[in-house]
């Protein structure tokens, strides 16, 4: 074994390591920073049409239906929420600056009861531009909806362009969704 | 020996723990019921994740186990069943992943584990250093000399 060969192969477990632990840090990161979840599933909408729903309304608030969404013309989120959903009151701020950005926010109140739904809009705030009710969960199926809250970002045409699985933070909002909205409008 | 038996028989009457707990949601018809079973073990809980949706006791898991019955009687085939899961929640929701291009690692990971311990094999043997050159009669004798000694 000559000396080049020795050299070698002490630096290639050395170079591994270095590897593996550059990607198992950046992987820390984006865990901590919430870019990336382990657990997370990807969602089988994206660049899909929305699926076809038409759910009953959370008084005042009349319900909607998916061509609803798509004929306001306009690029809009479908936020799925619940009274019941930790994440939810701590993404309520969140969607509340959205909504005085003028992003429109169309809520779904995913099984949950109506006065359980309207103490959780009076108290943390209503920055929904409708608000639908599903109460079976059914509709929260056929969009792959695997936990509250979801947020899905849905262009003119009614074809789904981002999901975000959890609560939405104000990072997230800067830096995934914001520049999508903008490419949208 | 009484005990032994005891524990033996006990093992035998255990029967899988399923989180069907209220017998509404069972189908009246065995063999349907049995698919939907069979069915709903191949099917990942997308909130507990190493659980099957029959297992499961979440929320999402009874949902699903309803659908797949709905789906049964509405006269769905397994393949039927599973696609529309897959239509919305990916080949995660399967336990038994598909073999496909995404997943040629997954399942290739045994051939290639297989493969590389060969090659290490073979690669040893054909290091290995050459047995050392018999001892010359000079070197015999030495050997014998520093024994005596």
């Amino acid at each position: 074994m000559n000396n080049l060969q020795r050299r070698a192969l002490l630096l290639a477990p050395l170079g591994l390591a270095a590897i593996g632990g550059a990607s198992f840090w950046t992987l820390l990161r984006r865990m901590d920073k919430g870019t990336y979840d382990p657990r997370g599933i990807p969602s089988m909408l994206l660049d899909k049409p929305l699926p076809r729903f038409s759910l009953p309304g959370q008084s005042p608030s009349q319900g909607f239906a998916s061509a609803d969404v798509v004929a306001s013309g306009r690029p809009a989120l479908i936020n799925f929420f619940a009274s019941w959903c930790i994440p939810c009151v701590q993404e309520a701020p969140v969607l509340m600056a959205l909504k005085r950005q003028g992003t429109p926010i169309w809520g779904i109140a995913y099984k949950d009861k109506v006065d359980a739904t309207s103490g959780f809009l009076q108290q943390y705030g209503d920055p929904y531009t409708r608000i639908a009710r599903d109460e079976p969960g059914t509709v929260a199926i056929d969009f792959g909806l695997y936990g509250v809250p979801e947020t899905y970002l849905v262009d003119r045409q009614g074809i789904v362009r981002w999901r975000w699985a959890g609560g939405m933070t104000d990072d997230i909002a800067r830096q995934s969704l914001a520049p999508l909205l903008k490419s949208l409008a | 020996m009484r005990f032994v038996a005891c524990l033996l028989l006990s093992g035998l009457l255990a029967v899988p723990a399923f989180a069907v707990s209220d017998p509404a949601e069972l189908l009246p018809d065995r063999a349907q019921e049995q698919r939907a079973e069979t069915l709903g073990h191949q099917l990942r809980c997308l909130v507990c994740q190493n659980e099957s949706v029959e297992e499961s006791n979440a929320d999402l898991a009874r949902d699903l186990r309803h659908i797949i019955r709905q789906r049964i009687v509405a006269g769905d085939s397994d393949q039927q069943v599973i696609d529309w899961m897959v239509a919305r929640y990916g080949n995660f929701v399967r336990l038994l992943p598909p073999f496909n291009a995404m997943t040629v690692v997954l399942w290739g990971a045994p051939a290639i584990a297989v493969l590389a311990g060969l090659l290490a094999v073979l690669f040893a043997r054909m290091r290995r250093p050459a047995p050392p050159e018999p001892l010359s009669e000079a070197e015999r004798r030495r050997v014998a000399d520093l024994l005596k000694s």
